[in-house]
C-alpha cells in the first residue's frame, strides 16, 4: 500500500515539473502584456504598428513601429534567399551523396556552426564583413542590411539544413530503390522523387530558420546599423524590432510610455515567431509522408 | 543521354560547393578569431580584472560572471527539462492536457531569446523584485534552455526499447523503480548530449541577460546571488559597441571572442564526443 502511495506522489511530482513549462509560457505572455498594454494609453494600435514615425524620446514622443517591422522583414527575408539554398543544398549533400566518414564531420561542422554565440558572429560582422562591405562598395557605413542578412543567413543555416537532412532521411528506401529501376539517375531520383516527398520537412526546416532569423537580437544590434526609417536600398541601415528593444531598454526609465513601447514590441515579436512555429508545425504534420502506401 | 549526366555532374557540383562553403565559413570564422586573439591570451588575461577604463588587463570577473550564470542555469535547466521530460514520455497517457503541455514547450522553444530577456526583466527583476542579478539571470537563462533539455531528454528516453520496460514490470518491479533503475541509466549518455549542447547555449547568450543580470563594470566580484555581475558575451557586446576606446580595447575584445569561443565550442564538442563514444557502445 505504501509502495502505491510513493508511486503516486512520484507520478504528480512529475507532473508538476512538466506543468511548470506550460506556466512559464503563461508567465511570458502575461509579463508582455502586463508592461506592453499600457503603451496604448499614448497612442492607438493601428498607428503603433503602422506609424511611421520611431521617436521614443522626442517631446512629444513617437511610437511608429512600421520602420522597425519593415527593418526585421527586410533583413529575414535576405536571410532567407542566403540561407535557403546552400542549407537545403548541404543537406542534400549530406544526406543522398557524401560518403559515411565527411558525412559525420558535416554534421558536427553544422552543429558547431549553430553553437556559435550570436555576438561573436555580430562582432565578426563588425569587425570582417562591414570595413570589406565599406571600401568595395564605397559605402558611407558598412552597418547595413546586406551585411545584417549575411550574418543572419549563417545563424539560418544549421536549422535549416539540420531539419531538411532528417526529412530527407525520412524519406523511405523503397521511393529511390523504385525510381533507379525505373532507369533514372541519381539526380533525377533526387529532385524528382525525393525532393517532393521531404518537401513538407523542408518547408518546416526553412520556415523555422526565418523565426530564428527575425528573433535575433545580437546580430541586428551589432551589424544593422540602427536607422530607424524605411531603407531605399540594401545598403541603407535598419532597425530591426530586437534591436530597438535590446539598444533602448538600457537607458528606458521604468514605467515610462517608452518603456512600455518596448514591451509593446515584444508582444509583436512573440506573435510573429508563434505564427512562424504554427505555420511550421502544421506544415509538418499536414504533408507529413507517413509511409511508402500514402503517396 | 550525356545531357542527363551533364545536369547531374553540375547538380553535384553545386551541392558539394555549398557543403564547402559552409565549412569554410566556419573554418573562416575559427581561424580569423584564432589568429587575431591567440596573442592576447595569457594568465594574466585569464585571471586578473580590466584596468585603466577596460583598455588593459584582464577579464577575470567576465568569466566568473559567466560561470555563476551557467551553473544558476542548469541548476534551473536540468530538473525541470528532465522531470518534465520523464513525466511526457514515462507517465502521461496521451490526452488533452499531455497535449497543452507539448504545444507549450514547443512555443517556448520558438520563443526569441531577447523576448525571454524582457520577461526575465518584467517578472524577475522587477515583478518579483530580484533587482539586476545573478539569480534573476539564471532563472531567464534556465528558462531559456528548458526546451532544448526537454526535447533531447524525450528523445534519449523514447530511444531505451520499450522490451526492457516490459522485462523490469513483468518481474513485478514498481514503475519508479523501472525507470529510476532501467530507463535512466540507459537514456543518461542521450540526456546528457542533449543538456550540454542546451549549456553551450547559455553560456554564450546575451540577449536575456542584457537587462537582467549583466553590468559593463563592477568593481568587486559578487558576493550573493542578488549581485549584478560581468559575464563574457556582454563583455565583448559592450566593448565593440558603446566603449569611447573601441579601437583601443579591439585586442582584448579579440581575446575575449577567443574565450568565449573555446568555452562554448568545448562545451559543444564534448557533447559531440559523447555521442559519438555512446553511438560505438550502445548494446542493442
Amino acid at each position: 500500500m505504501t509502495r502505491r502511495i510513493k508511486e503516486i506522489i512520484i507520478k504528480y511530482i512529475f507532473f508538476l515539473f512538466a506543468l511548470v513549462s506550460v506556466i512559464v509560457l503563461g508567465l511570458i505572455v502575461s509579463s508582455l502584456f502586463r508592461e506592453g498594454l499600457p503603451v496604448f494609453k499614448s497612442v492607438s494600435l493601428k498607428d503603433f504598428i503602422f506609424g511611421m514615425e520611431w521617436y521614443p524620446t522626442y517631446d512629444p514622443p513617437s511610437f511608429g513601429i512600421f520602420p522597425l517591422i519593415f527593418g526585421s522583414f527586410i533583413v529575414t527575408v535576405f536571410a532567407t534567399v542566403i540561407a535557403v539554398p546552400l542549407g537545403v543544398l548541404a543537406a542534400i549533400y549530406i544526406s543522398e551523396i557524401a560518403p559515411q566518414a565527411i558525412k559525420e564531420s558535416l554534421k558536427s561542422v553544422i552543429e558547431l556552426l549553430a553553437g556559435l554565440p550570436s555576438v561573436v558572429l555580430g562582432f565578426f560582422g563588425m569587425v570582417i564583413v562591414a570595413p570589406w562591405l565599406q571600401e568595395t562598395f564605397d559605402l558611407p557605413t558598412g552597418l547595413n542590411i546586406i551585411n545584417a542578412s549575411v550574418i543572419l543567413a549563417i545563424m539560418a543555416i544549421p536549422t535549416i539544413s539540420s531539419i531538411s537532412e532528417d526529412a530527407l532521411y525520412a524519406v523511405p528506401n523503397e521511393f529511390k530503390e523504385a525510381s533507379y529501376a525505373l532507369g533514372a539517375t541519381k539526380y533525377e531520383t533526387i529532385t524528382k522523387i525525393i525532393l517532393p516527398a521531404a518537401l513538407s520537412g523542408i518547408s518546416t526546416a526553412v520556415m523555422l530558420g526565418m523565426a530564428r532569423a527575425i528573433g535575433e537580437t545580437m546580430v541586428v544590434l551589432m551589424v544593422a546599423g540602427g536607422a530607424a526609417a524605411i531603407p531605399e536600398s540594401i545598403f541603407d541601415s535598419v532597425r530591426p524590432m530586437p534591436a530597438s528593444i535590446a539598444a533602448e531598454m538600457g537607458e528606458t526609465p521604468y514605467g515610462s510610455p517608452h518603456y512600455h513601447a518596448l514591451f509593446a514590441i515584444g508582444m509583436v515579436l512573440f506573435f510573429l515567431t508563434l505564427m512562424f512555429n504554427l505555420i511550421a508545425d502544421y506544415a509538418s504534420h499536414k504533408f507529413r509522408q507517413t509511409g511508402s502506401a500514402t503517396l | 543521354m550525356r545531357w542527363r549526366y551533364l545536369k547531374q555532374s553540375v547538380f553535384f557540383g553545386l551541392v558539394s560547393a555549398s557543403a564547402l562553403i559552409i565549412t569554410l565559413v566556419l573554418g573562416g570564422i575559427i581561424f580569423y578569431i584564432i589568429t587575431n586573439g591567440y596573442s592576447v591570451i595569457s594568465l594574466d588575461f585569464i585571471t586578473k580584472p580590466p584596468t585603466d577604463s577596460m583598455t588593459k588587463g584582464g577579464i577575470m570577473p567576465a568569466i566568473i560572471g559567466t560561470i555563476y550564470l551557467t551553473v544558476g542555469a542548469i541548476a534551473i535547466g536540468l530538473p525541470f527539462g528532465i522531470a518534465s521530460a520523464i513525466y511526457l514520455t514515462e507517465y502521461a497517457r496521451q490526452g488533452k492536457i499531455v497535449r497543452i503541455i507539448k504545444i507549450g514547450i514547443n512555443c517556448l522553444a520558438g520563443v526569441p531569446s531577447v523576448v525571454f530577456g524582457l520577461f526575465g526583466l518584467g517578472f524577475f527583476v522587477i515583478f518579483l523584485k530580484f533587482g539586476s542579478s545573478i539569480l534573476a539571470g539564471s532563472l531567464t537563462l534556465g528558462f531559456l534552455i528548458l526546451p532544448t533539455i526537454i526535447g533531447a531528454s524525450e528523445e534519449a528516453l523514447k530511444s531505451v526499447p520499450q522490451t526492457f520496460r516490459e522485462a523490469s514490470l513483468s518481474l513485478g518491479v514498481s514503475k519508479w523503480q523501472t525507470i529510476y533503475r532501467i530507463v535512466l541509466p540507459n537514456a543518461l549518455p542521450g540526456i546528457l548530449t542533449g543538456s550540454i549542447l542546451g549549456i553551450g547555449r547559455a553560456a554564450g547568450e546575451t540577449a536575456p541577460i542584457m537587462f537582467t543580470a549583466a553590468a559593463f563594470f563592477t568593481a568587486k566580484l559578487p558576493s550573493s546571488i542578488f549581485d549584478e555581475v560581468m559575464a563574457l558575451p556582454y563583455h565583448i557586446y559592450v566593448l565593440a559597441t558603446a566603449g569611447t576606446n573601441i579601437e583601443a580595447t579591439r585586442p582584448i575584445q579579440f581575446g575575449t571572442v577567443l574565450v568565449l569561443v573555446g568555452v562554448v565550442l568545448g562545451i559543444d564538442l564534448i557533447a559531440i564526443i559523447i555521442r559519438g563514444y555512446m553511438r560505438r557502445k550502445k548494446r542493442w
